[in-house]
């Protein structure tokens, strides 16, 4: 009825109060982008008091790129912080943009719900969320079969060489062009002609670098793999929160655990998976921002990039608790004084109020039958 | 292992400034900082993982069947030892699953990686010795009797499709496809990849001979450290008294006009 895990944010997952047009749209199932970007409007259409949306860059192909801001007036009329949340960097993770329309779909449940501490939440942090970064070559990967695993962007390819396209995550300016690229245009690793020459790059870079000051947290979503990658992809430089950041990634990775047994391991790229360089999580914790992690969701091999879409659920269902439970400890260690109140005390509130509400009943019949 | 870096050398490796493009086809850049660990290794880490993976595409080739698929599900313990000219030696204690039961089995294990300009293939040994639980002859020995024949040969393709849908009746080709491009895979691996089976692209069945059903098979390999998907080709014979074997195996360029990616 009522979870007692404190890291979760945003209470249960009833579907109650979604609009009819949202109700309709199906989270279990892959989306392409036409289908994505309506549902988008129609996520900020129905809920206008809590959504916005902006564009905040073209692709290569002059494609807009969209995010989703999540926020409600700060009664306290502060200046509000920010969470960034960005799916599909690589075309072919299709399962990250499906995780970014789940967890929309949770932020408009608990929303409607009057979740008490989603309400808390988006008070003092405004969400900003990017269904779809790599929105070319997300589309490009639904052209057919053969197209299905690519990953970079849509680029043209530079003078000398003939293939299409940049790996957006190596393309960031952090030690750019280091360790863990290639320089031929043909690798799926390329990194481009400079650090962010790619427009989404660049698109990411503007935005959130003009307001550094603000975000607490950067969240990029990724598949596969089961691993929770902190800054940074370098092998010989550490962040100044290395010890932090590994126990904050161990709890998601323990919240994750619980639901379905799944492992997801957690410590720096060079540690855990390979180095590189140029990524945007690694961008983001240069830029002062302490908290950025790289997801990468299910599986481990076995399906690979090509995870079933019965597999969509639970595997949005994990991430959601992993990125919550860090989400969680962004706020209540930037707003110490004012943390959120325990999932299990709004819990209770809850199951007083029916208590009380079936006493009252109870009584009345019985009253009533005098 | 982390190493902290000297001030002044932070500063320099921040932010690039390299705005100049690179016109020569230079292969992967890496620095000369990944010093070959040897002793006890970290099990969650890369290096361990890479070995024990090659220890699953051996186990596969040994004991895969179109019931029988194993992943890798944990590195418990891993050493690595240096052998000098003849390359580096890996210990391990790791649990398989088989994708299709479910069923877990923990081995130990060794694997060779050779020294040398020539390479080769990792050499891997197992104390593993046969499946135990799961008895698939009677499910392995209906498949046969059902395509051991010289008409209405099976074919498919897009084993998953992009939706990561597998029908039914095509998932023991599917699993035959993974065992199968477990030989490539093994014979491939390196340190420096780690290999899976991304998708069968299309299977063809051959008419049986020497009472060993026959498939051609195109698949798609992941290579993880690159990124890249590989395109090979396969001959894959199976029966449930032979098992897999996989021959004919065949790198194909990733665009007509491309040259196979060169030997590490």
């Amino acid at each position: 009825m009522f979870n007692n895990n404190v890291n979760f944010l945003f209470g249960d997952s009833l579907s109650l109060g979604v609009s009819e047009k949202l109700w309709n749209y199906n989270y279990t199932r892959y989306h392409p982008m036409d289908e994505i970007s309506s549902w988008m409007d129609s996520v900020v259409e129905q809920n206008p008091k809590l959504v916005t949306s902006l564009v905040y860059g073209q692709t290569f192909e002059k494609r807009d790129i969209k995010l989703l801001k999540f926020g409600l007036p700060d009664p306290g009329g502060l200046e509000k912080k920010a969470v960034w949340v960005d799916c599909g960097i690589h075309a072919r993770e299709w399962i990250a943009p499906a995780f970014c329309q789940w967890f929309v779909k949770e932020i408009l449940q608990s929303y409607n719900e009057s979740d008490v501490r989603l309400t808390k939440f988006l008070q003092k942090i405004d969400l900003y969320v990017t269904p779809v970064l790599n929105v070319d070559g997300y589309m490009f990967s639904w052209t057919n079969q053969s197209t299905r695993l690519w990953r970079k962007s849509r680029s043209l390819p530079p003078q000398g060489c003939t293939c299409h396209g940049v790996d957006l995550n190596r393309n960031f300016n952090a030690n750019w062009g280091t360790v863990g690229v290639s320089t031929d245009c043909c690798s799926n690793t390329y990194c481009g002609v400079s650090p962010a020459s790619e427009p989404e790059a660049k698109a990411v870079t503007d935005f959130v670098g003009t307001r550094v000051d603000q975000f607490l947290c950067y969240l990029t979503i990724h598949s596969s793999g089961q691993l929770i990658l902190l800054p940074y992809g370098h092998p010989q430089i550490t962040a100044p929160n290395y010890e932090e950041l590994v126990s904050v990634g161990k709890a998601a990775a323990s919240e994750m655990k619980k639901l379905y047994g799944m492992e997801y391991r957690v410590g720096t790229s060079p540690q855990i998976l390979y180095a590189n360089s140029g990524s945007s999580r690694d961008w983001a914790r240069l830029l002062g921002i302490p908290f950025s992690y790289t997801f990468e969701l299910r599986d481990k091999g076995e399906f690979g990039h090509l995870l079933p879409e019965d597999q969509i659920k639970p595997a949005c269902e994990e991430a959601y608790v992993g990125v919550t439970s860090i989400l969680s400890y962004v706020y209540d260690n930037n707003f110490p004084n004012d943390k959120l109140p325990t999932a299990a005390a709004t819990a209770c509130v809850h199951v007083t109020g029916l208590i009380v509400m079936t006493t009252l009943a109870t009584l009345l019949v019985t009253l009533g039958s005098v | 292992m982390r190493n902290s870096v000297p001030t002044s050398s932070i500063g320099k490796l921040l932010y690039s400034t390299n705005t100049t493009q690179q016109q020569q086809q230079q292969q992967q850049v890496s620095l000369d900082v990944d010093v070959m660990l040897t002793g006890e290794l970290n099990p969650n880490h890369y290096p361990a993982r890479r070995a024990a993976q090659v220890v699953l595409h051996h186990l596969n080739t040994r004991y895969g069947s179109p019931y029988w698929w194993g992943a890798l599900r944990q590195v418990h313990k891993a050493t690595a030892e240096a052998l000098g000219d003849s390359g580096r030696k890996y210990s391990l204690e790791v649990t398989l699953q088989d994708q299709i039961s479910g069923t877990k089995e923990t081995c130990t294990a060794e694997v060779v990686f050779p020294g040398g300009p020539a390479g080769g293939p990792p050499q891997v040994t197992t104390s593993y010795e046969g499946k135990s639980e799961i008895n698939t002859q009677a499910q392995e020995e209906a498949l046969y009797n059902q395509y051991n024949t010289s008409q209405n040969l099976l074919s498919g393709h897009n084993l998953p499709d992009s939706y990561g849908h597998v029908a039914p009746g095509m998932e023991p080709f599917w699993h035959l496809g993974g065992v199968a491009s477990s030989f490539v895979m093994l014979k491939e691996s390196s340190e420096n990849t780690l290999y899976n089976m991304a998708q069968v692209v299309s299977v063809t069945q051959l008419a049986t001979e020497n009472n060993q059903l026959r498939f051609n098979y195109d698949v798609l390999l992941h290579e993880m450290v690159s990124q890249e998907i590989i395109h090979w080709k396969l001959l894959a014979s199976w029966s449930p008294q032979e098992g897999v074997k996989a021959s004919q195996m065949e790198l194909l360029p990733k665009c007509h006009h491309c040259e196979p990616p060169q030997e590490h």
